[in-house]
């Protein structure tokens, strides 16, 4: 037998293996109980449009939310962690590997109880809202590092350059390094609103009302009222009806601006 | 705009001061000493071209006039006044020093017209009209003019460097540093940014030119510095120097690169 032709049967053969592997799982499953527990119609038509306008606008919400805090707070540990003062660098140092290191779930739950008996105070959403804020500082820990990573990524000379031209150090930062930054930080940061995205449906540890669910807290107590999982196979698809665009939308962002540089 | 005419004409020097004015400079990276006591001195409307092998501190010569690189010993004085001196705005004596890179470090995320426009508005505070006005008349005056809507990558390298060149002169600096602006040229490039330097120099900028280029410093040069060893071993009209190096090192050099 030709070395070619070898070839092209054991592709053949590893093909074949792969499509009989995938058939016999989807022919073993019961399908019937499948659609009955998993797919039930007029289950699902009665999550509408609670699903929509209470869970889903809370994920996107609080999303939103806990992004724009942490790029605020992101880029500001990120410049304090590159200041030439040391206690800045100590203190955004600390912060980083502190939210970076602890689950999100237990910074959540540290914020939305302890906050309020630290300070007294009672923040717009109360628990929820305080328990969002624990998901802002996780959010801006890991935004510091990718923005950092960005700014010492923006060539020496373009620094250089703005200070020939006589602008000050913050001038150059705002005007010259940190819109470069920025463009090297795109795909990291899609990453970063994908997980955050995801990260939402930890909130629920901070006492969840019924106006306050989002979508896996939403789901998971459909699931369990109902003992059916209609609603978590629903919960699924928005999921992925967000984030699958999202990422599309950024990867033909991106080559856009790859033309344009 | 009359109010930065007037501060404008405060900055003016009196027409004897030296434009630059080096006194026993040194500098040190580590234990390095890369400049071992400079003494120089410029004069208004010079044009002074410095040329040495690499590692001989030229270019962080050149770099320390506009403190890019922060001197550890020395001098310098910038139309009469210390820049050393911790009071002194430096980011103000700076927009009348124009720097070129050899890199060119135009800004990629502007158009070339916001690159020329930007340190207007947010260093000079000009109006954006006003500093479109100024900055197409650069461009203009590189023979670049329609070009004010690309990008920095859409141009060539002597185009991109006479971008930078126009970019400097929108400041309206007294004197302009080059820092081998030719040397990251393809070589048919190399000619048009040089012109774009002669005719500078003809109108009378103060230019201190860090170059390979000996045509260059030979047709367009006053005076010509040799430096090796992080001193300047030799100096005069570039002609002479050219044709009849005195000291040992230049002979090795000239004889190299001639």
């Amino acid at each position: 037998m030709r070395r070619s032709t070898r070839q092209r049967l054991v592709r053949w053969v590893m093909y074949a293996i792969f499509v009989i592997a995938v058939v016999l799982v989807i022919v073993s499953a019961d399908w019937a109980r499948l659609q009955q527990q998993f797919f039930d119609p007029a289950l699902a038509a009665e999550q509408f449009p609670e699903i929509i306008t209470i869970a889903l606008k809370n994920t996107l919400l609080f999303t939103v939310i806990a992004f724009a805090g942490g790029l605020v707070l992101g880029v500001l540990m990120a410049l304090m962690k590159l200041s030439s003062i040391g206690p800045y660098r100590w203190f955004a140092t600390a912060y980083i590997e502190l939210f970076r290191g602890l689950p999100a779930l237990l910074t959540i739950f540290a914020f939305a109880f302890i906050l309020p008996i630290a300070f007294g105070v009672r923040l717009p959403g109360g628990a929820v809202g305080a328990g969002l804020l624990g998901l802002v500082a996780v959010a801006s820990a890991y935004m510091a590092e990718v923005i950092r990573a960005g700014i010492q990524a923006v060539p020496k000379g373009q620094t250089e350059a703005a200070r020939t031209l006589g602008m000050s150090p913050a001038k150059t930062m705002l005007w010259v390094v940190l819109p470069q930054g920025f463009r090297i930080t795109i795909p990291p940061m899609t990453n970063e609103f994908v997980l955050l995205l995801k990260d939402t449906s930890l909130v629920y540890i901070a006492g969840s009302t019924v106006m306050t669910k989002e979508l896996t807290t939403f789901a998971r107590d459909s699931a369990t009222t109902n003992a059916n999982g209609t609603t978590l196979v629903m919960a699924a698809m928005l999921y992925l009806l967000v984030t699958v665009p999202l990422t599309r939308l950024v990867a033909v962002l991106e080559r856009k601006m790859a033309r344009a540089r | 705009m009359s109010s930065d005419l007037t501060t404008r004409a405060a900055d003016t020097p009196a027409p004897g001061t030296p434009a630059i004015e080096i006194r026993d400079l040194h500098k040190s990276f580590g234990d390095v000493e890369v400049l071992k006591g400079i003494d120089l001195v410029i004069r208004q409307g010079e044009v002074v071209c410095v040329v040495g092998p690499s590692g001989s501190g030229k270019s962080t010569l050149l770099r320390s006039v506009n403190l890019l690189e922060e001197p550890t010993g020395g001098q310098i004085l910038i139309e009469g006044v210390d820049i050393l001196d911790p009071d002194v705005d430096i980011d103000r004596v700076r927009t009348r020093i124009g720097m070129v890179f050899q890199q060119f470090n135009l800004f990629p995320h502007m158009t070339v017209l916001r690159n020329l426009t930007i340190a207007q508005e947010k260093v000079l505070g000009r109006r954006t009209t006003e500093a479109r006005k100024v900055a197409q008349e650069m461009l203009d005056r590189v023979g670049l003019g329609e070009r004010g809507s690309a990008y920095p990558s859409h141009l060539s390298g002597g185009q991109q460097q006479r971008v930078a060149i126009a970019r400097s002169l929108c400041m309206n600096p007294d004197m302009m540093l080059f820092d081998e602006p030719t040397s990251a040229l393809d070589p048919e490039l190399v000619g048009e940014v040089l012109q774009v330097m002669q005719d500078l120099a003809k109108e009378g900028m103060t230019m201190m030119v860090v170059t390979h280029e000996m045509g260059f410093a030979r047709e367009v040069g006053d005076r010509l510095l040799f430096m090796d060893g992080g001193v300047i071993v030799e100096e005069g009209v570039p002609a002479d120097v050219l044709a009849r190096p005195r000291h040992e090192r230049t002979q090795a050099f000239l004889s190299k690169v001639l």
